[in-house]
């Protein structure tokens, strides 16, 4: 009946994954020192980004049921 | 420590979201109903995920990892046992009386069952609690800002200085949940405490990972940890032997069933949740639905305070992280961990205890943490966490008092018979003088901090003896209004009065406790003294309550259906699939709560 909770959780996790993982990709490995030498960037915006797909893609599916 | 651009993105991109989600939800917001009751319309895992969320506010996040810190995983029992047990109570037992009864708020369902000044006792002690609940959250995560240093950079690019800090903090958090609240009510409230409730687990999760593979795993934290740290309910035979100072009966009696049963099952603030969702079912879902995810809270919020303090002090590794001592406001040098002693603002020495012993800062190991860890753009995310569990908390309140102060003051009091676009309007007005008097108190937080230790111990006082009432209220058809009423004033009475005459050990007679001259019992620890004076106040309450109510008169049986267990009819949820229904759900839960307490026994 109304927006699909979803779909604004898809839309912010999926640009958010999207933004560190990027800057994951180019950023200087000498920030991860404090991670403990892990590109904490790279892999937790993959798996944000990857949510986010997922939810955005439920929240999509069930607007088109109704 | 500043912030990097990265950062700031991620920040700003969080912010700008929650405002649209707002303006987006806003057509669907046209009735009073819409805006208070969010049209009674939502799934039941959103009003879940919405309930616990509204309830984690930064305090929780905060405070949860800075008892951690203190007291090690008995802190756990402010979940396992202090909110599982209650959640589950009020999902099966009182959720069909809330729901049912088509009350539009907890005070409502006071005056339906009892009488108009059982009603406005609830409904204005609610409605201030929850202004000056906001303005004092408002007001701790201002400071952390600004003792954290991390806006000072962008501040200068600004070419501010970094005094503003605060005011800026205050007066722009206080904006944003206005702005989106404002826009669409409740509805609005809820979509945005399930998006946060995501942002926090996002960013905590991270942070526990690093922490536990940096100390070894579980396994390390124990052979870090002094053994009572890591065992939640060993010691508890007795109130010497464990970090709480409690023993196993002032907690279970005053944490397990009052205070907590005090909170979940009668705190509109999280009751209202459940009310906005789509059917009966769904509202009973709602806090089972909630108690899952709570019950594994502990290993987001708690293991950080405890990884905090099991870090090698930073003294000894100066260099192999520079960050954390540069960064922190205070450096710790003096502390356990990476958590710094407390430094007394006016003289700039560590303030010590009375053994002389340093006074450690425990609400910063939550922030410590994330400087320690987080790299640039994971730390934006970590602040974004921050910052969510910040609005998700004080938009809760925000929602819970335009609710209480247009259906239970303004209507009942001040302009009944209105039509329903006046009181949709005056849900916006609430909304725009909530916020504006949530400010203030926080400005009255800064200036006076002992007035809030004051209204922190008067709420308290409050809060006790509610349970009380309600369970009488609703599992025994002969409460009356009368005996309700003294019931509630009683047992604030009774809960002054216990702390008026005890004291925790070592402590000055004042605020802690003795100010009624004399002391007759001391309390191992100031959390003893809580938990007993909730079970003096609920005692007295319960007592009065029953008293009074044998000697007036009763009200008639039919006007009480649909309000008190005996006189309603049981709900049927034999078409329901087995899982799917409240009581085998409930089970589930109880069982996994069991299983954690014995886990880490």
């Amino acid at each position: 009946m109304q927006l699909d909770v979803r779909m604004p959780i898809g839309l912010l996790f999926g640009f958010l994954g999207f933004v560190l993982a990027v800057y994951g990709l180019f950023s200087d490995r000498d920030i991860y020192r404090v991670s403990l030498g892990i590109n904490v960037n790279l892999g937790w915006g993959l798996a944000m980004l990857i949510f986010g797909v997922v939810m955005f893609f439920f929240g999509w599916k069930s607007r088109r049921a109704v | 420590m500043s912030l990097t651009i990265i950062d700031g993105v991620i920040i700003l991109a969080y912010l700008i979201f929650t405002v649209s989600v707002g303006a987006v939800l806003k057509r669907y917001t046209r009735t009073s109903t819409d805006f208070f009751l969010a049209g009674r319309a939502i799934p039941a895992w959103v009003c879940g995920l919405a309930f616990i969320s509204a309830n984690l506010g930064a305090q929780e996040v905060v405070g949860m990892a800075a008892s951690g810190a203190k007291y090690g995983i008995a802190t756990s029992h402010f979940y396992w046992i202090g909110a599982i047990p209650a959640m589950v109570f009020v999902g099966l037992f009182m959720m069909p009386f809330y729901y049912g009864s088509r009350a539009r708020s907890v005070p409502e369902y006071l005056r339906l069952r009892f009488d108009e000044k059982t009603r406005a006792v609830n409904a204005i002690s609610f409605a201030i609690m929850t202004v000056f609940s906001s303005g004092i959250s408002m007001y701790a995560m201002a400071r952390l800002l600004q003792s954290l240093h991390v806006l000072d950079s962008p501040f200068a690019y600004f070419h501010v200085s970094a005094s503003y800090v605060f005011d800026v903090s205050v007066i722009a958090s206080a904006v944003i949940v206005l702005a989106y609240v404002l826009l669409a009510g409740l509805i609005s409230a809820i979509y945005n405490e399930v998006l946060q409730f995501f942002l926090i687990v996002a960013g905590f999760v991270p942070l526990v990972f690093l922490g536990l593979k940096n100390v070894g795993g579980w396994g390390g934290l124990v052979e870090r940890l002094p053994r009572a740290y890591t065992h939640a309910w060993q010691g508890l035979s007795n109130a010497g032997s464990n970090p709480l100072g409690v023993d196993w009966f002032g907690l279970v009696m005053g944490l397990g069933f009052v205070l907590s049963f005090g909170y979940w099952c009668t705190d509109f603030l999280v009751v209202q949740r459940a009310m906005a969702a789509d059917s009966m079912e769904a509202a009973r879902r709602t806090p089972l639905i909630a108690s899952v995810p709570k019950m594994f809270f502990p290993f987001l919020v708690i293991l950080p305070g405890l990884i905090a303090i099991a870090l090698p002090n930073q003294a000894a590794v100066e260099g192999a992280s520079p960050r954390t001592s540069a960064a922190a406001a205070v450096s710790p040098r003096i502390g356990r961990g990476i958590i710094p002693a407390k430094i007394d603002e006016r003289t700039g020495q560590p303030e010590l205890d009375a053994q002389g012993q340093p006074v450690l800062d425990y609400d910063l190991a939550v922030p410590n943490m994330l400087l320690h860890y987080f790299p640039p753009g994971l730390l934006g995310l970590g602040l974004v966490a921050l910052l969510a569990s910040f609005m998700s908390g004080m938009a809760g309140n925000v929602t819970a008092f335009n609710t209480v102060w247009t259906y239970d003051i303004y209507q009942s009091y001040i302009h009944r018979g209105a039509s329903d676009a006046h009181y949709l309007w005056m849900g916006r007005m609430a909304t725009i003088f909530g916020v504006a008097f949530s400010v203030l108190a926080a400005y009255v937080a800064l200036r006076f901090n002992n007035i809030m230790d004051v209204l922190q111990l008067v709420f308290a006082f409050v809060n006790a003896p509610l349970f009380a009432t309600f369970l009488l209220g609703m599992f025994w058809r002969r409460a009356t209004g009368h005996g309700a009423f003294c019931g509630l004033v009683l047992g604030t009475a009774g809960a002054a009065l216990h702390q008026g005459f005890t004291l925790p050990a070592g402590a000055q007679a004042g605020l802690n406790g003795g100010w009624l001259g004399a002391v007759v019992h001391h309390y191992p620890s100031q959390m003893a003294q809580n938990f007993w004076t909730a079970i003096w106040a609920w005692s007295v309450c319960f007592f009065t309550t029953i008293f009074v109510s044998l000697i007036t008169r009763p009200r008639k049986e039919s006007e009480l259906v649909g309000l008190v267990y005996s006189l309603t009819d049981r709900i049927r949820e034999k078409h329901l699939v087995w899982y799917k229904r409240p009581v085998s759900l409930g089970i589930a839960v109880l069982l996994m709560a069991a299983i954690l307490n014995w886990v880490f026994w």
